[in-house]
């Protein structure tokens, strides 16, 4: 299968995705802002639609989109109860505007498919370095960040107190989440974000290793659930994603009988 | 020759949103001196603490540490807030303390052999080895204090300041817990600003009783401040002050 072009650009590009999604979600799963995490990848829906739109590249449009709208969600405020209601109010309006700008769009089906779904056998070689630069990137700022984040997330008051500015912290990591959730989106479509974000990092928390060691872990499992997906998906000829899916579930149910 | 002020404050005063919680009080803990904490709800235990910490700034006056004026991040200082159920359940105690030593620094959370030998010891000083190999999610309240007291000591603090330490322990681990903190306390001859709801467990522990009531702050030694008429007239409800047989002093009112 790696004969083919468009299998080795898919390879490659699902292995730049997932090397930032496992340690990004990690994270995300153990602060408990997968709610969040979702809310970006529908924000970063509009994003792209819009950018669609107006002739510019998707991937340009969810990136922006979703890196902004983290910023924004770290920057007001952090009290979770009444946040998730206003997190909620902005994931549908932002899902309103993507329809909207679908609507407008000359030949909606394909661009809508490509987005909600992930498209990751289309490819390109301008994308992949684009998606390439954005994992870099994601990579080296969350090498900075891991430890005060950490540190915020286990015990905020103490951090504090340390000296750690939790709202600075907490919009950085925000801002990670919405490249992260750009990138996988374009692997797995923004519907199903959360099987290489969230799937991976829940599972490698429930395996109860240690930071660093569960960061790995999510990694991995992320690049092998992605690369899993591409290969069964060559065999079997259905979705990517599907097959994504089923191994982000499996890892996560198979992570769960250690403990029984 | 008069020991050192490990805290003094002057004519401080407290604001937290628009409510005053403490008006203009002036006080100072001598150095190496084990302080109650007490109050009624709401009455500023939290609110003084993390003014020490510097993460309240007072409206006015002003507030020293050993001479210094506070900051924030002081390595002085060990602090254990409130206890509340942290995240983070499959991560072992030893990855809670790991997170938290230079905790504030950036880069990855990578622990240096004298790290980890840092984090033995002060989970050795508190008896808790053993909880520091076990998951967060599977340790029992007195288990999770006694694991949040050794990350206080980490880095070797000359002041220590615990909100409820106590809160939701049953009697007999309320007593074990103060213990604890008096032994630790003495041993490694620190500053120790506790606070509580219960006067009973901490007797015989402290030294010094700080009482912050409607806006105002009482201190003095525990003979002086834990007596019917000072007591009542703080919480502004009748204290009864029991002397048991034993040489314990028990406290009880309606209201508290």
């Amino acid at each position: 299968m790696l004969a083919y072009d468009f299998m080795r650009m898919a390879f490659a590009a699902s292995a730049c995705v997932a090397v930032l999604a496992g340690p990004v979600g990690w994270f995300l799963v153990l602060r408990g802002q997968s709610f969040a995490g979702h809310a970006l990848s529908h924000i970063a829906f509009a994003g792209a639609a819009g950018a669609a739109l107006l002739g510019i590249s998707p991937l340009a449009g969810l990136l922006g989109a979703a890196v902004l709208a983290g910023g924004a969600m770290g920057l007001t405020g952090r009290d979770t109860g009444e946040r998730d209601v206003a997190i909620g109010m902005v994931l549908s309006l932002a899902m309103g505007f993507g329809v909207l700008f679908l609507h407008l769009m000359p030949r909606p089906a394909v661009t809508a498919t490509a987005l909600l779904f992930g498209n990751v056998l289309g490819v390109s070689g301008g994308m992949l370095v684009s998606l390439a630069g954005a994992a870099v990137a994601g990579l080296v700022a969350l090498g900075v960040l891991s430890r005060p984040l950490l540190f915020a997330s286990l015990q905020p008051e103490l951090a504090e107190a340390r000296g750690v500015s939790l709202r600075l912290v907490s919009t950085l990591f925000l801002m990670l989440v919405g490249a992260a959730t750009a990138e996988c989106a374009q692997i797995t479509g923004v519907l199903l974000v959360f099987t290489l974000m969230v799937g991976p990092g829940a599972a490698a928390q429930r395996l109860g290793l240690a930071p660093l060691a569960g960061i790995g872990c999510a990694t991995v499992l992320a690049l092998g659930e992605a690369w899993g997906g591409l290969a069964l998906s060559w065999w079997t000829d259905w979705p990517v994603s599907f097959w994504i899916a089923v191994l982000s579930v499996a890892a996560f149910l198979l992570a769960g009988l250690r403990r029984l | 020759m008069e020991r050192e002020s490990a805290v003094a404050c002057h004519d401080v005063t407290l604001r937290l949103g628009d409510r005053t919680v403490l008006s203009d009080i002036s006080l100072s803990v001598a150095e190496g001196s084990f302080v109650g904490l007490f109050g009624p709800n709401g009455a500023g235990k939290t609110t003084f603490l993390r003014a020490l910490l510097r993460l309240v700034k007072p409206v006015s006056g002003d507030i020293t540490l050993f001479g210094q004026p506070v900051a924030r991040g002081n390595p002085a200082i060990g602090y254990m807030p409130q206890s509340r159920t942290p995240s983070g359940a499959m991560l072992t105690g030893r990855d809670l303390l790991a997170s938290g030593l230079s905790g504030a620094k950036w880069g990855l959370p990578w622990v240096s052999r004298a790290g980890m030998a840092e984090i033995d010891a002060a989970l050795e000083g508190v008896d808790a080895v053993a909880l520091g190999r076990r998951r967060l999610g599977a340790l029992s309240g007195g288990e999770r204090q006694r694991l949040l007291i050794a990350q206080a000591l980490l880095g070797s603090p000359r002041l220590l300041l615990l909100d409820e330490p106590l809160a939701s322990l049953d009697p007999a681990r309320m007593r074990e817990v103060a213990l604890l903190l008096r032994d630790v306390a003495r041993r490694l001859g620190m500053t120790v600003i506790c606070s509580a709801h219960d006067i009973n467990p901490l007797i015989g522990v402290m030294d010094t009783v700080l009482c912050l009531a409607r806006g105002r702050a009482r201190i003095g030694p525990v003979d002086e401040i834990v007596t019917e008429p000072v007591l009542s007239e703080l919480y502004g409800v009748p204290v009864e002050v029991c002397h048991a047989p034993s040489g314990r002093v028990l406290v009880s009112a309606d209201g508290l």
